[in-house]
């Protein structure tokens, strides 16, 4: 059964302003993310899928900004007889400093970081950042924050939390502070963890198991994951649904087993085939690669966006027509012309 | 934290030994010693060379024995006894002329380092907050010029426009009715109405690359990852601000006092002298005319012990603000 | 890759993407040099910087013909003469024409404090020209001339466009004459500071360990001395007998050897970090002689580095030279620098009589602006790579 949508992404577009002219970082992205369930963006680096989970926080860096589209978040709200209510807003129309997203952001959608090494503040303790969002969001006095924090810390398997409380950052490893990071992150029982290429810095061994506590606490806290990756394994590990996004637009999504059984857009295709297969042939192939480059930002191409580098290019066509979105079944949608029916 | 002290105080003591052999080498540059030149002034005087206490001078200083002697019988003075030894230009011991005038050069000093870190503060703040605003550009013009004008010209400036306009003078440290009375209420006061001057004269140039160096750190902390990580707790932009970056940045800033310090009692000696004070520079440069050596030479270590001691402070106050100095 | 590529191009070549393709070709062969002027090009201050610097360096050169007298030349009988403005055109009966001249000077006596001074005489008029025989000088020490660009056409009356000082010399011709002597101190201090730096820094970088640290030690301890009671010590020691020119050469002596410590600490930093850089690894991996290796590859990539440091502690040096001929313990006439003029304006009473004597200290304003913003551009053109 498909759980509700908690946050539906129409026709993003967030844009940066530069000196040297403006990169369309994200431009014209639909996508939704729903309750309780994991969703994976994946793409080669600066494909805006960074950028697209900042939007929805609204934490786009400058220059960069939304200049087009609508978040609509459904946020859960439990009323007092206990029955759950939806209201609905649009980040993407909130002003970025304003107070409305501040509510939002920490307590009902937080995010963890590539970099557990410089995301958290070195001159402040591990306590100090943990309670933090705490008292901003809940009124709880310093030391039920406190203890609140160490249970957390507890819970994302630090050991010896009460310790862990009073060091700094430096003094941890790097899963560990990760694992800060996560503690952090789901101090106020949010509905939508965002995590940004978490396993990236770490090494393979600490990454299981920094991706396993995170599936352990989707069970226990309910929350609806939004994993970026460019790690097709880790996709297939954590994924319900598959954003696939090329340049900043969306290329093909849909649940985790048609995307990796039957693959779409032949940037998906060539994306699966670009992975080692352990066992699956046992003569030496070469593995296959993408042909050319991802295309200057400044200089992007007309038409599809794969156009380029794709095998089966249409000339007139695929550098003619975006391909809009054509869709293949229930949250299923392939932009690509080669599917467009006559 | 009290193992980073003893250590610190440590690293000290061989700072305090070179500093006295520098001193004492520039006692022994100029040629012939104080003595030769001392006889030879109050023979042009005519005066008569009390052969008695001549030799009972050159004991006490080791005159005719080895350098390293001489300067082992300098230091001993000036340990045991706090003798630095004589002006023969004031016909009085070093020791009474200079620690009221240091006295007054490190009040000077102070004041400069806190109206630097002051006014450096907050425009750094802004400037990089608010990078290429018309504020930040103003910042910026107004930095380069602080740097580039030597501090003793705007003490000339300064001076003229008063006298031309204002028909006043600047110079001076407290007005004639206290110049010199014994220290009450009212010649503090004094003290520190006269005091702005000089200490805007001598903290600009320091202010300026204050501004840029706090300008810089904090646009570079502003692109750290916690600060987003921040942000993305919900924590107001301004508070967010104060809590992180501008704490982070606030180490490095506190750090500077090593070679603003320095400057600022390099900047306060030469300034002294275009606003007469009654601070060390003016009597430095007289003794150096004179050659009056163990004078000059004694201000010269005093002044570098005064700015050891106040960067072994800043370190001490660095080491309190950054917890990854303090467990070094 | 291709972001960084267009960040570092001229901005007129950037946004047509008709030549993109072209100048993307032409940026990845470009070389390091080439990047490192278009990055510097788009500096605008430190351009202007540049040209002021380089406008500077060239009066220093021409300095007996630019200026309209010598430093040497003393008129007792115009103590303290103001300064004379320039007049291009002169009101005729046909209306305004091309003739430059000054007013000359009568004397006043102040009745109160009994004092002769100079005021302009607006009824007096002296003939000003270009190219005018006067004062004989031999330029560089080789021709024998008396042409000067601009002077009273009369060489018996003198013209003083910047006024005199109270031995009733010019102060224009002064400040063009210590134009050479403060810039070329500047620029001899650096390069013996340079000498000394490369020389320590280098060492420092390249044993490591216990040189390192002693060295280290050693520049801390100098860093943390207030420089100018140091300096002032040093050069008081300077024997008066000396000949102007060795005092010259002790004061930049004295200078550079607290100077040094700065690029010092830069050398050995670049030459710590460049050691253990990617492109150094492999060159010694590919078999690349230690000596090819430092020459080919590390030498070019601070190079541009040192330059920009050495920029930057120029105006150090002119502004310590400055402060200890101002105080009296530096340079002497006969020699002049900007710092020797200043001198004659230490007390506030002949700055009241004659506030053009501070006009010297402009001089040194402009020099140092201009070697700052040219420093501070060339420091950011040396990381072409870098944003």
């Amino acid at each position: 059964m498909e759980s509700p949508a908690l946050i539906e992404i129409k026709n993003l577009k967030t844009h940066f302003f530069l000196d040297e002219g403006t990169v369309q970082a994200v431009n014209g992205v639909d996508f939704s993310i729903h309750q309780h369930k994991t969703l994976c963006v994946v793409g080669e680096s600066g494909c805006g899928k960074s950028v697209t989970a900042r939007s929805i926080l609204q934490i786009v860096d400058q220059p960069g900004r939304i200049v087009e589209g609508e978040i609509l978040f459904h946020r859960p709200s439990r009323s007092d007889n206990g029955s759950e209510t939806t209201e609905t807003i649009d980040l993407a129309a909130l002003n970025p400093r304003g107070r409305e997203i501040r509510a939002i952001r920490g307590q009902d959608i937080s995010m963890i970081f590539q970099e557990p090494m410089t995301s958290l503040s070195p001159i402040h303790t591990v306590g100090n950042q943990v309670t933090e969002a705490i008292k901003l969001h809940t009124d709880m006095l310093d030391d039920e924050a406190k203890e609140h924090s160490i249970e957390l810390l507890r819970r994302v398997g630090i050991p010896r939390p009460e310790e862990r409380f009073d060091t700094y950052p430096f003094e941890l490893s790097g899963g560990m502070r990760q694992r800060v990071m996560i503690a952090m992150a789901l101090s106020c029982n949010p509905a939508l963890l965002i995590a940004d290429e978490p396993t990236t810095a770490v090494d393979v061994t600490t990454q299981a198991q920094i991706l396993e506590l995170l599936e352990e606490l989707q069970d226990e806290f309910g929350m609806a994951i939004m994993l970026i990756t460019h790690d097709l394994g880790v996709v297939a590990e954590m994924a319900d649904d598959v954003v696939v996004m090329y340049l900043g637009q969306v290329a093909e999504r849909g649940d985790v087993d048609s995307i990796f059984h039957d693959p779409k857009h032949p940037y998906t295709q060539s994306l699966l085939k670009s992975i080692p297969r352990l066992g699956v042939s046992r003569n030496r192939q070469r593995l296959d690669s993408i042909r050319g480059m991802v295309p200057d930002p400044y200089n992007r191409p007309t038409g599809c966006m794969f156009g380029p580098r794709c095998d089966h290019f249409m000339p007139g066509r695929c550098d003619a027509i975006n391909p809009p979105a054509i869709p293949l079944g229930p949250g299923r949608e392939v932009h690509c012309l080669l599917y467009e029916e006559e | 934290m009290f193992q980073f002290l003893l250590r610190r105080l440590l690293y000290m003591i061989p700072t305090l030994i070179a500093i006295s052999i520098v001193a004492f080498v520039i006692i022994q540059l100029p040629p012939g010693d104080f003595l030769t030149t001392m006889v030879a002034s109050m023979a042009a005087q005519g005066e008569d060379v009390d052969q008695t206490a001549l030799q009972a001078l050159k004991d006490q200083y080791g005159l005719g024995q080895p350098v390293h002697i001489q300067y082992l019988k300098w230091m001993q003075g000036i340990i045991l006894r706090g003798d630095f030894g004589d002006s023969f230009g004031w016909n009085k011991a070093v020791s009474d002329l200079v620690w009221s005038r240091l006295a007054l050069t490190f009040v000077l000093s102070l004041a400069s380092l806190l109206f630097v870190w002051v006014v450096a503060f907050p425009i750094g703040i802004y400037s990089a907050v608010k990078q290429y605003s018309v504020g930040d550009y103003v910042a910026t013009f107004f930095g380069f010029l602080g740097l580039a004008i030597p501090n003793f010209l705007l003490a000339l400036i300064l001076m003229y426009i008063a006298f031309r306009y204002f028909n006043q003078s600047v110079g001076g440290l407290f007005s004639p009715e206290y110049q010199e009375a014994p220290w009450t209420w009212g010649k503090v006061a004094d003290l520190f109405a006269h005091l702005w001057v000089p200490v805007v004269i001598i903290g600009t140039a320091g202010t300026a690359s204050l501004i840029r160096i706090m300008r810089a750190n904090l646009l570079d902390e502003l692109r750290k990852p916690y600060v987003v990580t921040a942000r993305a707790k919900g924590l107001p932009e301004w508070r967010l601000l104060f809590k992180y970056p501008v704490r982070v940045a606030l180490n490095p800033f506190v750090s500077t006092v090593g070679w603003v310090l320095p400057t600022l009692v390099s900047g306060a000696a030469i300034v002294s002298i275009v606003l007469s004070l009654p601070t060390t520079g003016p009597l430095l440069i007289r003794a150096l005319q004179q050659q009056d050596m163990y004078l000059a030479a004694s201000f010269i270590m005093l002044l570098s012990i005064l700015t050891v001691i106040g960067t072994l402070v800043s370190d001490l106050l660095l080491a309190w603000l950054d917890p990854r100095i303090r467990m070094e | 890759m291709a972001v960084t590529d267009a960040k570092t191009l001229p901005p007129e070549t950037v946004s047509p993407g008709a030549v993109q393709a072209e100048v993307e070709s032409s940026v990845s062969v470009a070389s390091q040099w080439q990047l490192m002027w278009w990055k510097f090009r788009k500096h605008r201050m430190a351009m202007a910087g540049g040209i002021v610097t380089l406008l500077i360096y060239a009066i220093a050169l021409f300095v007996e013909f630019l200026s309209p007298s010598s430093p040497g030349v003393i008129r007792a009988d115009y103590t303290w003469a103001p300064p004379q403005r320039l007049h291009f055109l002169r009101q005729t009966e046909e209306g305004r024409r091309w003739d430059p001249y000054v007013n000359g000077y009568k004397v006043e006596i102040d009745p109160e404090a009994l004092k002769r001074t100079f005021v302009i005489d607006e009824e007096q008029v002296v003939d000003i020209g270009f190219f005018v025989r006067g004062e004989p000088y031999k330029m560089w020490g080789i021709w024998e001339t008396d042409l000067h660009l601009v002077g009273s056409t009369d060489v018996e009356i003198p013209v003083y466009f910047l006024g005199a000082d109270r031995m009733g010399r010019d102060l224009l011709s002064s400040m063009i004459y210590g134009t050479r002597i403060s810039m070329s101190i500047g620029l001899l201090g650096v390069f013996l500071s340079f000498f000394l730096g490369i020389l320590l820094g280098g060492i420092s970088g390249f044993f490591g360990g216990t040189v390192d640290n002693l060295i280290q030690r050693v520049i801390e301890f100098i860093r943390s001395i207030p420089t100018i009671p140091l300096w002032m010590g040093l050069a008081a020691a300077l024997p008066t007998d000396w000949p102007p020119l060795r005092i010259y050469f002790g004061i930049t002596i004295i200078l550079s050897f607290i100077g040094w410590t700065g690029l010092a600490r830069v050398v050995r930093g670049r030459f710590l970090s460049l050691r253990t850089e990617d492109f150094v690894m492999s060159a010694r991996l590919d078999g690349a002689s230690e000596l090819t290796t430092i020459w080919r590859h590390m030498v070019p990539s601070f190079f541009s580095h040192i330059i920009a440091s050495l920029t930057l502690s120029i105006p150090g040096m002119i502004l310590a030279e400055t402060s200890l001929s101002f105080l009296g313990l530096g340079l002497r006439r006969p020699v002049v620098s900007w710092g020797v003029l200043l001198q004659e304006a230490q007390n506030i009473r002949s700055v009241a009589t004659a506030p053009w004597l501070l006009i010297p200290g402009l001089a040194v304003l402009v020099a140092v602006l201009a070697l700052n913003f040219l420093g501070d551009g060339l420091r950011d053109a040396a990381d072409p790579y870098n944003r």
